[in-house]
């Protein structure tokens, strides 16, 4: 980690309310945090921690309750469509369920075109669009040709997810925000998909935020954890500050947790 | 979406309901072109004729004639012209006179006649007998004459210079023509109306008509609906709190009585088709609107809509692309079932006087309130009311039986 760290994303007081009265979920309870460029940030926390919340709210798909986002030192404006579309040409997703990140109605390759007209490539001959979409492909080990005129759900869970990747490699925002990429996916997809997100960004140097429920993992990958427990940050340092000398209880949980879902997953027990 | 389509011709109520519809659609557009004349056109002097085939009196002397000896032509003739109230009526008249009750057969129509012959006086007025009734044994007594004769019927035209009367023609009672040569028939499947209007032609007229009111109230209740349903769910806020407030009021007020009292205020003379069918539309829309809404809710915050707006997408593209494709087999099938709804209102208004003005265009709705008017459920002319109300019962019921199909293969848990 250089010492001349810049922030890229910042937060203060973030606050998300689900609900009104007796139906009220605090999802995210006032959260600070700084994320730096280049990081490879992991947020870590059980399900219902809050973790997705919190992410719709940096990438700006939700408003905050309460709180404010800091986009590069300054005050994160998106309070019109025009601002939106320029935010997101910096930040972009991977979301947890690829059988629901695609629009069944349309093809692959308007996927992809829509990744190349967002870098302004509208106007490209269509030779150049097609060597651009191919070269996306091939980096996820997808061979343009044979999903040229499909339809997402003609692949599988792992291409899927595969073809998201593609789709960041041809957006190639500063800021990833991967939630949970990797966990509906079968084990034996999973290491080569994490393989590829990884080359990806330690080849454009993208910011990464990395959102887990398993601590092994975060501790393997990231610069930076944050624990998440309840909507709030409890933790948080390098990875050997949080895993080998953890402050709170429920990050010794966590750690403990991680050999524990292998060994005694026993039904009976439920 | 050629498999969706193979899907659903594949399931049988779906096919049913189609095969009932197509035939019907078929009827309207075919029988026009075969059938041509006023829909409206009055043919026939007096009400209610039953079904059948009419041949013309006129042209059947002029066709050439058949001798044809069959033995149960007298007795057809007699028993045609001579119905069992007429028999026991004589009798009722015979025993009043003092005639044993014993000696009276009316089976034995022959005997009868003799009986009633020998027996009957027209200027006799039986003790208690009204004058109505007198008379109706006299024009009985008429009827009667010649019954059991086996003499030709004469036919004679006046001269027109003379003025005397010449014979014509004789008609033999073992004379027949064909009618298949007669000039001039008509068959008429379902008879004459309170007008004396074809009521078939009428009918395939009125259906067309119906169809068309159910179509425009339909497509007009849809897009409201639908529009209000997709701003309502998609954009949400202020937005969505006014059109749920609107739908509610709409919803309150029970959408019937709101239909009568607008085409009320409306008044007969503007009320055409049209009118009507836009009425409709306008007060159907709230159930479209609301469930569209809360299609959309659950579909906002998918990830492939969050993954749109990330690609930079606006909102139009957004609900035209990752919503209303999502949704499209639903509000197809709420197009379906307000086109029905859409007839039936139409029926329901007529019946109650509110519908489409009565003189140009002939309605479902319409030809049954005619038949109402004029008491054919009382009389039992069945053919001026059955036809219109099981022409609106299989349209329902061949677009319930589509939207049941339909539903199976968009919602693979109802597959049986
Ligand atoms: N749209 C929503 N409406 C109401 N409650 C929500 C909504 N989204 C999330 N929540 C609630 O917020 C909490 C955090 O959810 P989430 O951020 O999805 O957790 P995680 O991603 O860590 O599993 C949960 O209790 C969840 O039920
Ligand atoms: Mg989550």
């Amino acid at each position: 980690m250089p010492d001349d760290k810049k922030s890229c994303l910042s937060g203060s007081g973030l606050t998300k309310i689900f609900g009104l009265g007796r139906q009220k979920t605090v999802a995210v309870d006032h959260v600070d945090f700084n994320f730096y460029e280049g990081e490879i940030v992991s947020i870590v926390g059980e399900s219902g921690s809050g973790k997705t919340t919190l992410a719709k709210m940096l990438l700006g798909l939700i408003n905050p309750t309460e709180g404010e986002v800091y986009f590069q030192g300054q005050k994160r404006d998106i309070s019109n469509q025009k601002k939106k579309k320029e935010y997101w040409k910096s930040i972009q997703a991977i979301f947890q369920d690829p059988y629901s990140s695609y629009n069944i109605f349309n093809k692959i390759d308007a996927v992809l075109l829509d990744c190349i007209n967002m870098r302004g490539g509208r106007n490209l001959p269509h030779a150049k669009k097609v060597e651009l979409m191919t070269e996306a492909c091939s980096f996820v080990s997808l061979k343009f040709e044979e999903l040229t005129n499909k339809y997402p759900f003609e692949l599988s869970g792992g291409q899927m997810q595969r073809l998201m990747i593609a789709r960041i490699f041809l957006l190639k925002p500063k800021i990833l925000l991967a939630d949970e990429p990797t966990s509906m996916i079968d084990a034996c997809s999973r290491a080569t998909i994490l393989g590829m997100l990884m080359n990806l960004v330690l080849e454009t140097g993208m910011t990464l935020i990395f959102i887990t429920h398993d601590l092994g993992l975060a501790y393997y990958v990231s610069d930076t954890i944050y624990i998440m427990e309840r909507g709030k940050f409890v933790e948080s340092g390098s990875p050997d500050e949080v895993i080998l000398q953890p402050k709170e209880a429920y990050t010794r949980r966590l750690i403990s947790d991680v050999p524990k879902i292998h060994e005694e997953w026993d039904l009976s027990t439920v | 979406m050629k498999h969706t389509i193979r899907q659903i011709f594949r399931s049988g109520k779906f096919v049913v309901g189609f095969s009932i519809f197509v035939t019907i659609l078929l009827i309207v557009i075919v029988y026009p072109l075969i059938i041509t004349g006023e829909p409206l056109g009055i043919i026939g002097q007096g009400t209610f004729f039953p079904p059948g085939i009419y041949v013309s009196v006129y042209d059947s002397i002029g066709s050439p004639s058949y001798t044809l000896f069959l033995d149960d032509a007298a007795a057809k003739r007699i028993a045609s012209k001579l119905s069992n109230d007429d028999r026991l009526a004589m009798k009722d008249w015979l025993i009043a006179d003092g005639v044993p009750e014993n000696q009276i057969d009316i089976t034995d129509t022959e005997k009868l006649l003799d009986l009633w012959e020998k027996e009957y006086d027209p200027d006799k007025g039986l003790p208690g007998m009204t004058f109505a009734k007198q008379r109706y044994y006299q024009r009985l007594n008429d009827s009667l004459e010649g019954l059991l004769s086996t003499e030709a019927a004469i036919i004679a035209a006046k001269n027109a210079e003379t003025g005397v009367l010449e014979e014509t023609g004789v008609v033999k009672q073992s004379d027949y023509v064909n009618v298949g040569e007669v000039a001039s028939v008509r068959v008429l499947p379902f008879g004459t109306d309170n007008f004396g209007r074809d009521v078939l032609t009428e009918l395939v007229a009125a259906t067309g008509v119906s169809l068309q009111i159910g179509l425009v109230a339909g497509l007009i209740a849809t897009l409201i609906g639908l529009t209000l349903g997709l701003l309502a769910g998609y954009v949400g806020g202020l937005m969505d709190d006014v059109i749920v407030f609107i739908t509610n009021l709409f919803l309150v007020i029970p959408t019937f009585v709101l239909l009568i009292l607008i085409s009320f205020s409306i008044g007969q003379e503007q009320r055409g088709p049209f009118v009507i069918a836009v009425v409709i539309g306008f007060t159907a829309w709230p159930w479209t609107a609301r469930a569209v809404r809360a299609q959309v809710i659950s579909l906002r915050n998918r990830d492939h809509v969050n993954l749109s707006k990330l690609s930079g997408h606006s909102i139009a593209h957004i609900i035209l692309t990752d919503i209303l494709p999502y949704i499209a087999s639903y509000v197809i099938m709420a197009l379906i079932l307000q086109i029905s709804l859409g007839i039936l209102q139409e029926a329901a208004l007529s019946i109650l006087g509110l519908g489409p003005k009565t003189t140009e265009d002939p309605t479902l709705g319409l030809m049954m309130q005619w038949a109402m008017i004029y008491q054919a459920h009382i009389l039992g002319k069945w053919w001026a009311y059955f036809p219109p109300l099981l022409t609106i019962a299989l349209i329902t019921f061949s677009m319930n039986l589509m939207n049941t199909g339909l539903d199976q293969v968009f919602n693979p848990a109802l597959r049986d």
